[in-house]
Parts: C-alpha cells; sequence; structure tokens
C-alpha cells in the first residue's frame, strides 16, 4: 500500500510538471498576435534520457577527438583552444545526465581539453523537432552549443553550404543570454542570422533550461523554456536557404575562440556542461 | 506519509496558480508571503521608505566623522524628484574629515530572505572612489555586516549590486547601508556624491556562490592549549549578469565553521578558534594527533581556504606571527644606505592575513634592537630552542638558488656575534608556504643568545621575491 502511495505521489507529480507546461503555453496563446507555427512535430524518433553510466549510448552518439587539425580544420574553425577527447573526465553520462567537462590541463599539446559528440551517421534526418534540457557552465571564454549541421553527402559539399542550425550557444560571460542562429552560404560566422534571448530574473548556468527548435519546410522556429522567442525563414536569410537535406545533432563545450574569446584569470575550472535529455521528433 | 504527499501537492499547486497569476494579470506583487517581520524592500525612491526622519545615523563625530555633508537633492535623481546627496569634505574641514554612517530600520527590522542584493544608483561629482558600501551595520550587533569596498564612482549614474551572501540569514535586520567616504582617492579635494533608487531586491541573475576564508589560502599554524585564533578573511564572491564577480566581505555570522578534530580545536559562531586540548592518539594509526583542520561554509557551499592547527605547549618569543603576541620590534624591512642593497617590500596584508612580502631581494633585515633610541629591548632567548619561519618563494626555484638567514646577539656593540644557517633551493617550493623549524644550535657560530637584536636574509638575489610569516623562537614546555 505504501509503495502503491509513493508511486501516485511520483506520478502526481508528473502530471502537475505537465500543468505547468500546459499554463505556460496558455500565457503564449494569450498573445493575440501569436501566427507563429507551433509544434506540428508529436512523433518522438530519438530520445535520450542519459539514464545509463558511462560513456554516452553509442546508438545515437559518436565522439569527435582532437583539436580540429585531424579534420583539416584547426581550432575548429574559430581558433578554439581545447583538445576534445572521449575520456570519462571529458565525457561521463552520469546521476542521470550527460556531463561534458572543460579542464585546464596540459594535453596532446592544448592547455585545456573538452568534450563533443554528434549523431552523424546515426540519427539525421530532415525537419522536425530538436530539444534539450541543459544546464550551463559560466565563465569568461565558455563556450557550450547544442547544434545541427547539414548532411555534407560524403564529402561533396562544404560549411556553409550543408547549412547549420544553432539551437543555443552561449558565452560563459554572458550568464543569462543564449544566441539561435542559422549559417549558410552568404550568412555564415559573424554574418549568420541570430537572435539573443535573455532569461530576466534567471540564468542558464543555475538551473536546466530547455532549447528547442522546431524546423519545416520553410521555417524554422527557436524556443527556450517554451518560450516561442524567434522563427527564421527564407525572407530573413541573406542568401539560398539550405536546410531542406537531413542534418545531425552535435553537442559541444569549447573553450575560447572567436565567438566568445579567451578564458582569463577569473574563468574557474572545471566547466561543466549538464545535458539531462536530448529528443527528436518528426512530423506525424 | 499522507501528509507528506498533502503538503508536496499544495506546494505545487500553489506554485502553478501563482504562475498563472503573475503572468496573465501582472498586477499581483509578493503579498502571499508570510513574513514575521516587514519584508519592504525599500530603503529611498525620492524619500525614505518605512524609515523615520532619523534614519541616518553617522559615526562618532569624535573619529573624524563630518555630519553635515549628509542630505537630500531636488536638483538631482536617478528616478522621479529627489535623490540622497552627499558631500565628501576634505580632511581638514573642522566639521570632520570624513563621511560615513548607517540608514537604519528604526522599527523592528525587517525580514529579507527573499532579496539577493542591495542595489542603488549612484553618481559622483568626479570619478572618486568610495571606501566602503554596504549594509547589515545596525550600530547594535553588527552581526550581519556586509561591505563592498572601493568603488570608483562615474559622473553619470552607475548602478552598484552588493549580493548578500546567505539571504536566508536575514530575517530581522536593521541594518539597511553603510557608507563611508574620505578623499584618499582626489588628494584631498572634496567631491559630492547622490544616491537612488536604493532597495533590496531579488536579482535573480546572481550566481556561483565561491565563499572563502583566510583569504582562500589553505593556512598552517601552532598554537598553545587555551588560547584563541580568530578566522579572518572572511569573504563572499558572486558572478552577475554582466558576467563579472562581485567580492564583499562577510561577518562569520554569514558561515558554519566546522573542526576536523574538536580534541584538539573547537571554533564559535563568531569564527574564533579555540585551541582545547594536545589531541590524543588514533586508534587506528596508533599515530599522535595533534592538528585540526578548521573549516567554512555558507550554505551547502564550501568556502575556499582552510586553517590547519597544531596545538602545541611551547614558550614563544614571536617576532611576525597573526596567531602569537608579537614583541616590538624597529621594523620588518630594515634597509641600509649602502648602495648595494636592492630590497624593497616589509610587511603587508595579504587575503586578510599579515605577512612580510619582498622583491628585488639581495638582503633584508628585521631589526628588533633599539634602532636609533627607539626604546625596543632585544629579545632574550636563552631559554628557546628553536626557530619558526615560514617561506613562499614568489617566483621559480633552482637548486643552487639559497635563503641565508643570519642571527645577531649584541647587534651594532662591541660584543656582536652572528649565527648563521642556509636553507637550500632544495627545501623551498615555488608560490608555496614551507615551514621551517630551525634548532638554534643549527645556526653556526651563534655562541650567545641572551640579546639577539636582528635577523638578516641575505640571498644574494638568487631568489628576488619572497613572503614569509610567522616568526618567532620557541621552546617546548
Amino acid at each position: 500500500m505504501l509503495n502503491k502511495k509513493l508511486k501516485v505521489k511520483i506520478n502526481s507529480s508528473i502530471i502537475l510538471g505537465l500543468l505547468c507546461f500546459g499554463v505556460f503555453f496558455l500565457i503564449t496563446n494569450c498573445d493575440p498576435d501569436e501566427t507563429q507555427d507551433v509544434a506540428k512535430f508529436n512523433t518522438l524518433v530519438m530520445e535520450d534520457m542519459f539514464n545509463g553510466e558511462g560513456t554516452p549510448n553509442d546508438l545515437f552518439w559518436n565522439f569527435e577527438i582532437g583539436n580540429g587539425e585531424a579534420q583539416g580544420i584547426p581550432g575548429w574553425g574559430n581558433n578554439e583552444l581545447q583538445y576534445y577527447t572521449d575520456r570519462p573526465e571529458n565525457v561521463l553520462v552520469e546521476d542521470g545526465v550527460l556531463k561534458i567537462t572543460a579542464r585546464q590541463e596540459e594535453y596532446e599539446g592544448s592547455s585545456y581539453t573538452s568534450g563533443r559528440i554528434l549523431t552523424r551517421g546515426k540519427q539525421e534526418q530532415t525537419y522536425g523537432r530538436f530539444e534539450a534540457r541543459i544546464k550551463l557552465p559560466w565563465g569568461q571564454g565558455i563556450w557550450p552549443a547544442f547544434w545541427l549541421l547539414g548532411d555534407d553527402s560524403e564529402g561533396t559539399v562544404s560549411w556553409p553550404q550543408i547549412g547549420e542550425i544553432d539551437i543555443m550557444e552561449n558565452r560563459g560571460q554572458e550568464p543569462t543570454l543564449i544566441n539561435g542562429s542559422v549559417h549558410g552560404p552568404g550568412y555564415s560566422g559573424e554574418n549568420a542570422i541570430t537572435k539573443p534571448y535573455e532569461l530576466t530574473n534567471d540564468r542558464f548556468d543555475t538551473d536546466f533550461h530547455i532549447f528547442g527548435v522546431e524546423w519545416g519546410p520553410n521555417y524554422i522556429n527557436y524556443y527556450v523554456d517554451g518560450v516561442l522567442y524567434n522563427q527564421i525563414t527564407p525572407e530573413d536569410v541573406t542568401g539560398e536557404w539550405v536546410f531542406n537535406h537531413d542534418f545531425y545533432i552535435i553537442i559541444n563545450l569549447a573553450v575560447g575562440g572567436n565567438y566568445a574569446g579567451a578564458p582569463n584569470a577569473t574563468t574557474v575550472f572545471p566547466q561543466e556542461m549538464l545535458v539531462d535529455y536530448v529528443k527528436v521528433y518528426s512530423a506525424n | 506519509m499522507m501528509k507528506n504527499i498533502k503538503l508536496k501537492y499544495w506546494k505545487t499547486t500553489l506554485l502553478a496558480i501563482m504562475i498563472m497569476t503573475v503572468s496573465c494579470e501582472r498586477e499581483l506583487t509578493d503579498d502571499i508571503q508570510i513574513a514575521t517581520y516587514p519584508s519592504n524592500g525599500d530603503i529611498y525612491t525620492d524619500a525614505p521608505v518605512g524609515l523615520t526622519d532619523e534614519f541616518f545615523v553617522s559615526f562618532d563625530p569624535a573619529s573624524g566623522a563630518n555630519t553635515q555633508g549628509f542630505g537630500t537633492d531636488d536638483n538631482e535623481a536617478y528616478l522621479g524628484t529627489s535623490s540622497i546627496r552627499i558631500d565628501v569634505p576634505t580632511p581638514s574641514d573642522p566639521d570632520g574629515g570624513y563621511i560615513g554612517g548607517i540608514f537604519k530600520d528604526r522599527g523592528a527590522g525587517r525580514d529579507l530572505t527573499g532579496y539577493d542584493a542591495l542595489t542603488f544608483w549612484v553618481k559622483g561629482s568626479t570619478t572618486a572612489t568610495v571606501g566602503t558600501f554596504g549594509f547589515g551595520t545596525d550600530f547594535e550587533s553588527n552581526a550581519y555586516a556586509v561591505n563592498l569596498d572601493n568603488v570608483q564612482l562615474s559622473t553619470d549614474w552607475r548602478k552598484v549590486i552588493i549580493p548578500i551572501p546567505d539571504p536566508s540569514k536575514l530575517l530581522q535586520e536593521k541594518g539597511m547601508f553603510i557608507f563611508a567616504a574620505g578623499t584618499q582617492s582626489t588628494n584631498g579635494v572634496g567631491y559630492t556624491f547622490w544616491l537612488d533608487e536604493m532597495r533590496f531586491e531579488k536579482l535573480g541573475t546572481i550566481g556561483q556562490p565561491r565563499p572563502a576564508i583566510l583569504g582562500g589560502q589553505d593556512q598552517t599554524a601552532q598554537a598553545n592549549i587555551d588560547t584563541t585564533v580568530p578566522i579572518i578573511g572572511l569573504t563572499q564572491t558572486f558572478n552577475t549578469a554582466s558576467g563579472q564577480d562581485i567580492t564583499v566581505t562577510a561577518t562569520p555570522a554569514y558561515f558554519d565553521f566546522e573542526t576536523s578534530n574538536p580534541f584538539v580545536a573547537s571554533v564559535n559562531d563568531l569564527g574564533i578558534v579555540s585551541v582545547d586540548g594536545a589531541g590524543e592518539i588514533n586508534p587506528e594509526t596508533g599515530q599522535f594527533e595533534n592538528t585540526a583542520i578548521i573549516t567554512a561554509s555558507i550554505g551547502d557551499v564550501q568556502a575556499a581556504g582552510s586553517l590547519t592547527l597544531s596545538a602545541v605547549d611551547l614558550n614563544v618569543i614571536s617576532l611576525f606571527s597573526d596567531v602569537f603576541a608579537n614583541v616590538p620590534v624597529d621594523n620588518y624591512n630594515g634597509f641600509y644606505l649602502d648602495g648595494f642593497q636592492t630590497t624593497l617590500g616589509g610587511a603587508i596584508v595579504e587575503g586578510g592575513n599579515n605577512i612580510i612580502d619582498y622583491t628585488l631581494l639581495n638582503f633584508v633585515a628585521i631589526e628588533f634592537y633599539g634602532r636609533e633610541g627607539s626604546g625596543v629591548q632585544p629579545v632574550d632567548a636563552s631559554e628557546m630552542t628553536h626557530m619558526h619561519i615560514d617561506i613562499r618563494v614568489n617566483e621559480n626555484v633552482d637548486p643552487s638558488d639559497f635563503f641565508r638567514i643570519e642571527v645577531f646577539n649584541n647587534f651594532t656593540t662591541g660584543s656582536q656575534i652572528a649565527g648563521t644557517y642556509t636553507v637550500t633551493g632544495d627545501d623551498l617550493q615555488s608560490n608555496t608556504w614551507v615551514e621551517f623549524d630551525i634548532p638554534l644550535s643549527s645556526f653556526a657560530g651563534l655562541t650567545a643568545q641572551e640579546a639577539l637584536g636582528a635577523i638578516i636574509f641575505v640571498s644574494d638575489a638568487t631568489i628576488a621575491n619572497v613572503s614569509l610569516d610567522n616568526i618567532f623562537f620557541y621552546s617546548e614546555n
């Protein structure tokens, strides 16, 4: 009997959680000007709750190793300072979350190590809803990201023609801000189409927040915690719309680089990016 | 069990209702909060809020505090029509050479547990640096005093954020604001600054608390039984929305202190460590344990820094220490106009701790013989057996480096003798404190020690940057 009660309690809290979520959406819908497309993607095609122990589930995830030299882009194309490894010190599934840890240590000629995992060749799709619940790291020069990169058709197409959808990027020195962006031909790097989202009376490094996109044939909607804050359409980009083919997911934690600048004496190491879940939905 | 479930359910429902209410109506504020004491965070908008007309309490005029420079100004305001105006006097002002005091809640005090910072806007007539802004000083117990030191003004309005180290402690606070300002940064030229929109706020954007004791350093000390040692250098650091860290000094009442070995030392709420006993034999290791490690935390965050205290039973004659009472000395930086000496530095405070810091060292003295009729008496160390000294080399150490310690008896008199002991580079570590307990019998040539008057440190520039601490003579009882 006691056990049953406990179960009821757990279930009720989940229901209440959903209730809160429902209320939240209700508020969004209070806005009479709301005309953006919402949640058409209801078929769950990938769900990683990171409930295991050890390395990320290889059903979904690959590692990317090194400093980018082997890939022909030293510093990963952005003058980043970290060396990515597949060691548990840098990438570990534990306590129900994925932990990507950036460390300050001399390793293979780099002064920092960190982790980068991706679903290339394992979970790629055209369109859908991509969502993750993440607690961000913090500090000058820390650059966590949850993003999508277009398939390169076995090396025949290169960036930025392959397309890039940045669901969430953050500069660690801006703990209340994230950015959602697209990169494509004519609008890449510093000229990416981007919009920031700022939390009021809260920070991204003190608790988990949900980051997602709803990506359809002619739009990409960006949301944080259920708040839709931007829609990018072909009219918004200053070049060809290159988002009608398969994309895969990348989650990484960079140190230094053009986007966030270098870490300094105030940056506390190690830094952890905690991912509670990643979910991908497709259209019915 | 039933009760717990019900309670949890109720709380969650309330949360849901709150979200709905706040979001759709945007009118209700924090009225739901049930507080024992008033929880109003406002201190000054266009007039003092919830304070009497006599809310400003100056520092004691006998200390030089000027009580004439405080008022309000209807010609300056960040918002609304009025601000607080502070005229900082020149040091020679007959009404007092500096200005400062507190804003005091003359009622029962306020419940500030729902806030995370004191914030206000400030504007200066010049870009002077104000010595202290803060809160928690009530001129009664001052239990929860928090200070933000050396705030540089702008000639435009700037927002100042002073984080609360642990809001849960401020159940009934009367010290709403403190400031102290002089003209140290303006070469004695007086200036004016204005304060406006002062309130305790729940910013929500303050995070990553990093408390520290002893300046964040792991320190060691020896202390006799039945003596006390204060834990100093207490700070709390937060990261703000701008990405900048803000560090405030905080009183011990915000911290929870802990001892690793109650047989040796205890620590009270005021951060005072009492050496209670000599320790005892650990039944597991068979070793006699006479050390206790004192640590602290705020909330569930461990503070950086610790004190490893060894209980001893020593006769001590201390020249420089935060633990033992020091005898008077002539100087900690005896320099000589001989054309050869390069050394700079002397006693400084580092993270709340007194240390001696030398740069460009080739040689330097600590003198305690009564230089130029100072009245300082030489030290009779006849009963002492050892010299203790902590050395931290603030640069790389090579094995060939050396740090020679020369102890003088009857310094500068006809019967002067000296004994020397050389610490080699092998015994030192870069940027790390190393403790030495040197038998006085190891100071070659020191045949008498009843009138010690100087210690000269010689490195011949092999070690140019070095810090020293805890210099004392002792013998075990």
